[in-house]
């Protein structure tokens, strides 16, 4: 610990919990494809990570990869200096890695007390509650209906938030965890992150596009076209969207006026 | 009379740890061995043919039956009981059959239920099945019901059924009267070589009787399962079928459905799934730290429940 708060002290070194080192993933299903190349990354003890692109360009993969449910077919895994490439979805799990899914599946039968059992490790009433709560849920409402079809996406993604903030972890993953939940609540959702990361020594990665949850990042990191295009600061990117958004100005006049025009010359 | 197999076999298939509360009737390989009455139930040995008549007075409110019975040899056991649960009461009835098969022999215990649920009255049945011993002879059971529910009446049956027994066919009848209402909640969990049959018909006779059935089973190993669930509406009725399998293995699972309406105002409604369990599920226990197994057993535990 103490080695840890004077590591980061010390100007230029780098104080890494997960490197992912040269990864490719092909899959095999159906036809086979390259997802990710070569990937290289470094995530700091204790920082923030927001990372963003096109739909389709491979941020769920990785953070798969990172789980261990995509093997990479090259490259290495490495969690606090621990090769990990090798261990399986429950290892990892174990060794304090930890993955919101951005379509959490629905179990017929289990009720939300049980799944957060499950992924607390032990049964606490209180504590539930309390998680609950930070995602903005009624434990009374929720503690005992089953994860089932009835539940609307937005709780499902807040049910599937609460089973990572139940776990001790090193590294928690948030594939769009502001997808589905409502205007009304994302600021709760923001806090929640922000003391998730005060209150724990944890390397925070949140796949987003929301530029409120850009703003939490220590750094963002662009993915397209299955490779990382860019890592950078957030204030580079905040002014990037800026640009972007006084470049477009015109479209945006056009889809007021209920046209809608890829031509924008300004 | 009760040794140490025939109390645990008690306690699976009644939930009984002790002698129960209220009245019971324990039927050991063939032979009644325990019973006591209440001011409001009695039960009644038959005259004609083996078995018991349990009369519930009208009005009887919160209390219970127990009629568990067990076999721990080999053998077949033929017994008919007769139920009348008076107008207006609310009871609670457990039956439940559980053997203990050690020998190389069948051992068989068939048994027809019949129930008379009069105006206005509620019951609850639990009918709980359970099957052990290391013996190389089948544990065969085959439970047939009917029941018979008046106008107003209320049912709601539980039947389970989890490992061990080798064969069963269940046959149950459930006719609904002028606002009756069933609900039917089954549990089944097949494996090895196991077989097992279900057939529940429904008719839903008079004027807004309402009918759920909800079905749940796991087939594992070389199992099969077939479900005959079915819905007869003659007049204004709700009715709905929801029939879920979670096939392993080898296994084999049959579901057909029948739904038939005999009136227009009657609403009858089957859905039927069978699939094995869903790859994100178990992949979302895992990345919480089960093993596959773990999580395996954690989804069938739920869905079974
Ligand atoms: N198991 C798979 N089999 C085949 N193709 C896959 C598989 N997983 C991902 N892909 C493909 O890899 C690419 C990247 O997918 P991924 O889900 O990682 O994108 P993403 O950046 O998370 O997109 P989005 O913003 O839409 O969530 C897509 O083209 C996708 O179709
Ligand atoms: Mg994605």
């Amino acid at each position: 610990m103490f080695y840890n708060r004077w590591g980061t002290l010390r100007a230029g070194v780098k104080n890494v919990m997960l490197e992912l080192r040269d990864i490719t993933v092909t899959v095999t299903e159906g036809t086979e494809a390259t997802i990710l190349k070569d990937i290289n990354l470094e995530l700091e003890k204790n920082k923030i990570y927001v990372m963003t692109g096109p739909n389709g360009g491979g941020k769920s993969s990785i953070a798969k990869t990172i789980m261990g449910i995509y093997q990479p077919s090259k490259g290495k895994l490495f969690l606090d200096g621990v090769d990990i490439t090798d261990k399986s979805i429950t290892e990892r799990a174990r060794m304090g890695i930890g993955y919101a899914f951005q379509t959490p599946p629905r179990f017929k039968g289990l009720k939300v007390r049980e799944l957060l059992t499950l992924a607390a490790g032990r049964e606490d009433i209180n504590e539930q509650c309390d998680l609950l709560f930070d995602v903005g849920l009624c434990a009374q409402d929720y503690l005992d209906r089953e994860i089932n079809a009835s539940f609307s996406g937005g709780e499902l993604k807040r049910i599937e938030i609460a089973t990572l903030l139940a776990r001790n972890l090193k590294v928690a993953v948030f594939d769009e965890p502001e997808a589905g939940i409502d205007l009304w609540s994302f600021q709760k959702l923001t806090e929640t992150f922000a003391q998730l990361h005060e209150k724990y020594d944890l390397t925070l990665v949140i796949i987003s596009h929301q530029e409120r949850i850009l703003r939490l990042a220590d750094q963002v990191i662009v993915v397209s076209e299955g490779r990382i295009s860019d890592i950078t600061s957030r204030d580079n990117i905040l002014a990037e969207i800026e640009r972007i958004d006084s470049d477009c100005l015109c479209r945006r006049d056009c889809i007021k006026g209920e046209i809608l025009s890829a031509e924008c010359d300004r | 009379m009760l040794n140490a197999i025939d109390k645990r076999l008690l306690q699976e298939v009644a939930d009984l740890h002790t002698i129960p509360q209220g009245a019971y009737n324990i039927r050991k390989n063939g032979q009644g061995v325990s019973r006591q009455t209440t001011a409001n139930i009695d039960i009644v040995t038959k005259k004609d043919k083996p078995g018991i008549d349990v009369i519930v007075k009208p009005g009887t409110k919160g209390e219970s039956v127990h009629i568990p019975v067990i076999l721990s040899d080999s053998m077949s056991d033929l017994v008919y009981n007769t139920f009348e649960i008076g107008a207006e009461a609310d009871v609670l009835v457990v039956a439940g059959c559980g053997i203990h098969n050690t020998s190389s022999n069948k051992a068989q215990h068939d048994g027809v239920h019949e129930f008379f649920v009069r105006k206005g009255a509620k019951m609850k049945y639990v009918e709980k099945h359970y099957g052990e011993g290391n013996g190389t002879g089948a544990r065969v059971l085959n439970p047939k019901t009917v029941i018979e529910v008046e106008e107003g009446g209320s049912v709601e049956l539980e039947m389970v059924q989890i490992k061990g027994v080798d064969q069963t066919k269940r046959d149950t009848l459930i006719r609904l009267h002028k606002n009756a209402r069933l609900i039917v909640t089954e549990r089944l969990l097949t494996d090895q070589e196991q077989n097992a049959e279900s057939n529940i018909t429904v008719e839903l006779l008079g004027e807004d009787s309402t009918a759920q059935i909800i079905s749940r089973s796991v087939a594992q190993d070389n199992s099969k399962q077939v479900f005959h669930l079915i819905l007869r509406g003659y007049a204004k009725c709700r009715g709905h079928i929801q029939c879920d399998s979670i096939i392993m293995q080898n296994a084999k699972v049959s579901s057909i459905p029948e739904i038939t309406a005999y009136h227009s105002d009657a609403e009858l409604i089957h859905e039927a799934a069978i699939g094995k369990i869903a790859s994100e599920q178990l992949v979302k226990l895992m990345t919480l730290g089960l093993t596959e197994e773990e999580a395996e057993a954690a989804i069938l535990q739920g869905f079974l429940k």
